[in-house]
Formats: C-alpha cells, structure tokens, sequence
C-alpha cells in the first residue's frame, strides 16, 4: 500500500460532508428538543429543559402518542416475523426454476417500483368494498408487506447468490433430507443474513406512512400520529417525540447489528477452535 | 456399492415445480391479496362515478375525460417529472462519489462496513421526522439564513429555503441518496481488482480508469440505483406536500387530494395513469440491466 493519492482527501472530505448532511438536521432537532419552555421551533435556545418530552408523558396534551407507539411496536414485529419467514421460504424457491418462477420475480420488482399511495389506496377501496374492517392489523398488516417482503427477497437472492452450494451436496451425500440440508445447514449458515431482513422488516413497518395511511383504519400508527402532529402542533413538542422514536430506532438497530456481530464471532471462535 | 446407490439415489422428494409453489405459495397470496387485487380494483373504480356524496359502479370515462382534458394534470406530470429528473441527478452524482470512495479509497474491510453502515442507518429511521428536522435548518429564522446574514452574505432573509422547490429537492436527495449508494457499492465492491491495475499498467490516467472501466463496469449498480429514485420521486406525495408547504404538486399529491374529497374514481384514474407512466419508465431501465444477476 503505497501514499493515499490527493484524491483520496478530496474524497473524504466529500464523503464527511455527506454524513453531515444525512446526520446534521436529526443532531439539530435533538438538540432543539430541549429547548426551555418559552423555546420557538429553532435557534436560539431559551432555556433548557426536559419541558417538551414531559409535555410527550402527559396523555391528553398531544394526542395518543404512547397507544400509537405500542401498534407499531405490534405491527413492526408481526410484520418482521411474517418477512423472515416468507422471504427465506422465497429465497430457497427462488433458486431452482419453476413455472412461473419469472412472472413471480416480476410481480415482486412491480411490488417494489409500484407508487405507495396506490398500494394503499387500492386495499383500502378493497377491504371497504369487500366489507372488511380496515384495521392496523389486517389491512395495514398487508400492505406493509407488499414493501417489506421485496426488500427480503432482495437480501436473501444477494445471500443466495453466494451461498456455495457444496454444503448441501456434502450434506445430501452423507444422507441427511432435504428438511434436514435445509435446518441442520442452509439456516445456520444463513442466520446473520436473517438478523439483516428482521432488521428491514421491522423498521420498515415502523417508520411506514403512505401505505399505512388509507390502511390503518380508525387507530393510528406511530408515523400516522406525527404526521398528524405536523399540521396542528407548532411547539418542540414534536421534536421532543421525533428524537425519542429515533433514538429508539438507533436502540433497534444497535441490538440487531450486537446480535449479528456476535453471532459472527461466535462462529469464528468455534471455527478456529477446530 | 449397493450403500452408496441408495444414498445418492435421488430421494423421494417433491418436484422442483411442486417444492417451489409450496415455498412461494405465502409470498404469491400476499401479493396476490396485497398488490394485484388493489391495482385490479383500483382500475375498476376509475371507471366509476361521482355523485355529490357517494361514489357509484359504472362503466364510463368521465374520469379519464376530465383528467385528460385538464391542464392542470400535464402540468402536475412535468413537474413530476421535473423533481424525478432533478433529483436522479443530484442522487447520482453524491450517491456514485460516496460509494466510489468507501469501494476504492478505504482500504480495510472492518472500515468499509462500519461507514457503510453509517450511510445505511438514517435510512432506517423515520422519513417524516428527517423531513421534520430540516426545519430549523430552512426557516425564516432558521440556522441558514442566520448564518448567511451573518456572515453578510445576504441583507434579508432568503424565503425560498422552506416550502418551495428547493426544499422539496433538497429533502429528496437526502432521504433517496442512500438507494444510490447501496447498490452502486455492491457492484462496485464485485469489480475484479486486477482489471483497475491492467489498466494502471496500461497506461490509463486515474480519470481515464474511473470513465472507461469503473464506470461501464458499475452501469447495473447505477440502473438499480436509478429505478429505486425514479419510482420513490414520482411516487411520493407527502414529501413534495411537507416540504413545499402545499404549494407544489406532484402526481401523488393530486391523488390524495381527491383521496381527501372521496374522489376515489378521479383518484382511482389519476392513479392508474401515473401507474402506466411509472411502468413504462421502469420497463424501460430494465431493458438494459438483469437484476437477478446482479444482486
């Protein structure tokens, strides 16, 4: 490796700027979520104080924040749990060619590249002609499928992808099923991947807006609560309530990618001690 | 010998067509249910109509009459395709120079996944709120135009940074850069090293590298990349009506403004259009990229 060339520096520095930019406006608005009690929606800070997320504890002063909160944590691991299972499923029919296999993978790509508000006009007309309720859990359930599944699909063909199928060849040779290739082989070596589409899965559905929007019925998710904020509410209030659900989502994210890492180096340790 | 024919004799086990159909058979009802029966309705209602208070079955183009015949819808649809081209830049240009440093400039791979992942991450926070927080950013009164008056860049305080085009754009690139950069790194990552020293070897300028093989060689990063912006961009509505504080509109906006009236035929046709246009321009990147294989 010889000198890093000037460009490189250039490069950085373009690349510093970028995480500014994505990281800046969160970091602002954390910041602005202590503002005193007197504080206006920007700089300068009058104050500071723990004011605005008090305000977020008291039930009646902005709406049902904490009840919008406990859905889509429901929501987000139904929708989780229901991704991991079909997308691996999926994945392992993905690899052998069947009938239809093509138009399948096409009307995936069309899940992916269709425009949201239709998803989510289109199954709320559904289930209110149809005479379902329009509920969270059913409709808004489903909805948010037709986004989380691709995205799973996706991961788990790029998994595939380089899966070396030597394995499962080692594995049918010495007798084992294909129930067994499949549990005792493909899953364990797949498993971090999976912390990856859970991880897809749940944020996904629990930062989702437009599809859940015509989808949710007459209780709101998370997303649907702030955005309904937006309109009404001109305080820090809402600051207060966007950095604690980001600040969860970090949290969220931290434990998949500890599950992950620790996964990976458990099967290092137990590699090397072979 | 006989041992070994019965092991590797092919085990009783379903055929590849009817083992694939069991193991998609919850995906295909999902998007069956999910995806294919809305669009279908969605296509029936547009053919419906309006009455002051409800909507009726009915098989008529007075939908499609009225959208078409409207200037207001052509103007919507190049604006959509304004912000969808704008933005298809700007995520380009930022998304391909952050993925070719973090692919060709950072030399270990514990460093490359951990800036990787710093990228990835805002992307799976909430869009709204990262929408929410540019607002003391742009506002009258906001850090910008502080900073710039300030600094004596400025005498008055610029109006244009919130709710307006700017502000749309701007939200835009920050939300949809990442679908740039994911899939440009991952082609990226899968060029063959010794093709970059070949061309060292031969000669080649590092510019001359970056546009004759690096470039060509990371087209089907860019058209993923690419899909992904273009069908988000014409897609959205909150964004552009967020941002823009409902003073712009887009083809998602007008929908959900009919959405908002119960308009659901005029928003059913409405929607059906920009489903065909959005189809089209995707049938057409496809044409030059096969996802599967570069996944």
């Amino acid at each position: 490796m010889g000198p890093r060339p000037r460009s490189f520096y250039v490069l950085a520095a373009v690349f510093t700027l970028f995480v500014v930019f994505l990281y800046g406006p969160t970091v602002t608005i954390a910041i602005l979520s202590f503002q005193g009690p007197q504080g206006g929606l920007t700089f300068p800070m009058r104050g500071t104080s723990l004011h605005w997320f008090r305000d977020l504890f008291e039930q009646q002063a902005v709406g049902d924040i904490w009840g919008a909160f406990r859905r889509s944590l429901i929501l987000g691991l139904m929708v989780m749990i229901v991704t991991v299972v079909v997308s691996v499923m999926g994945g392992l029919a993905f690899r052998k060619r069947f009938h239809g296999s093509g138009a399948l993978f096409y009307l995936m790509i069309a899940a992916l590249v269709i425009p949201s508000i239709l998803v989510s006009l289109g199954v709320g007309l559904l289930f209110g002609r149809a005479g379902l309720p329009v509920h969270w859990a059913t409709s808004g359930f489903g909805a948010q499928l037709t986004w989380t599944l691709p995205f799973g699909l996706l991961i788990m063909f790029a998994v595939f992808n380089r899966f070396d199928p030597a394995f499962e060849e080692a594995a049918r040779d010495l007798g084992a099923s294909p129930w067994q290739t499949v549990r005792h082989v493909v899953l364990p070596i797949i498993a971090p991947s999976l912390i990856g589409v859970a991880l897809f899965g749940f944020t996904l559905s629990y930062d989702e807006f437009a599809r859940t929007l015509l989808t949710a019925g007459s209780y709101n998710t998370l997303p649907l609560e702030v955005y309904g904020m937006t309109t009404n509410v001109t305080s820090p209030v809402i600051f207060a309530l966007g950095t604690l659900t980001t600040v969860f989502s970090f949290a969220v994210i931290g434990v998949f990618l500890g599950g992950a890492l620790a996964m990976d180096r458990r099967r290092k340790t137990r590699a090397g001690g072979r | 010998m006989t041992d070994h024919a019965r092991i590797s004799a092919p085990r009783r086990s379903l055929g590849p067509n009817v083992a694939g159909w069991l193991l998609v058979s919850p995906l295909a009802l999902v998007l069956s249910a999910f995806l294919v029966l809305p669009v279908i309705m969605i296509v029936v209602v547009s053919f419906w109509g309006t009455t002051e208070f409800s909507i009726y079955p009915a098989f008529q183009f007075d939908n499609y009459a009225f959208l078409f015949g409207s200037e207001v819808t052509y103007r919507v649809f190049l604006n959509t395709f304004k912000y969808a081209v704008i933005t298809w830049a700007l995520t380009l240009g930022i998304g391909f120079t952050v993925a070719y440093f973090l692919a060709f400039h950072v030399r270990t791979q514990t460093w490359q996944i951990a800036l990787f992942l710093l990228c990835t991450i805002p992307f799976l926070t909430s869009n709204i709120i990262r929408m929410i927080s540019w607002i003391p950013f742009l506002g009258r009164e906001g850090i910008a135009n502080s900073a710039l008056l300030s600094w004596g860049m400025i005498d008055a305080p610029l109006d244009w940074l919130l709710f307006s085009d700017f502000s749309v754009i701007l939200a835009f690139v920050h939300l949809y850069t990442l679908f740039m950069v994911v899939p440009i790194f991952n082609t990226m990552m899968r060029i063959d090293r010794s093709l970059i020293e070949a061309a060292n070897d031969a000669g080649a300028s590092g510019w001359q590298t970056l546009a004759f093989v690096i470039v060509p060689l990371t087209k089907p990063g860019i058209m993923i990349g690419t899909i992904f912006v273009v069908t988000l961009v014409m897609g959205d509505f909150i964004t552009v009506r967020f941002m823009s504080g409902s003073q712009s509109a887009n083809v998602g906006r007008l929908i959900s403004n009919d959405i908002a009236l119960l308009q659901y035929p005029s928003a059913s046709a409405t929607a059906v259009v920009l489903l065909v246009v959005v189809l089209v321009v995707i049938g057409t990147l496809l044409r030059f990229v096969d996802i599967r294989r570069e996944l």
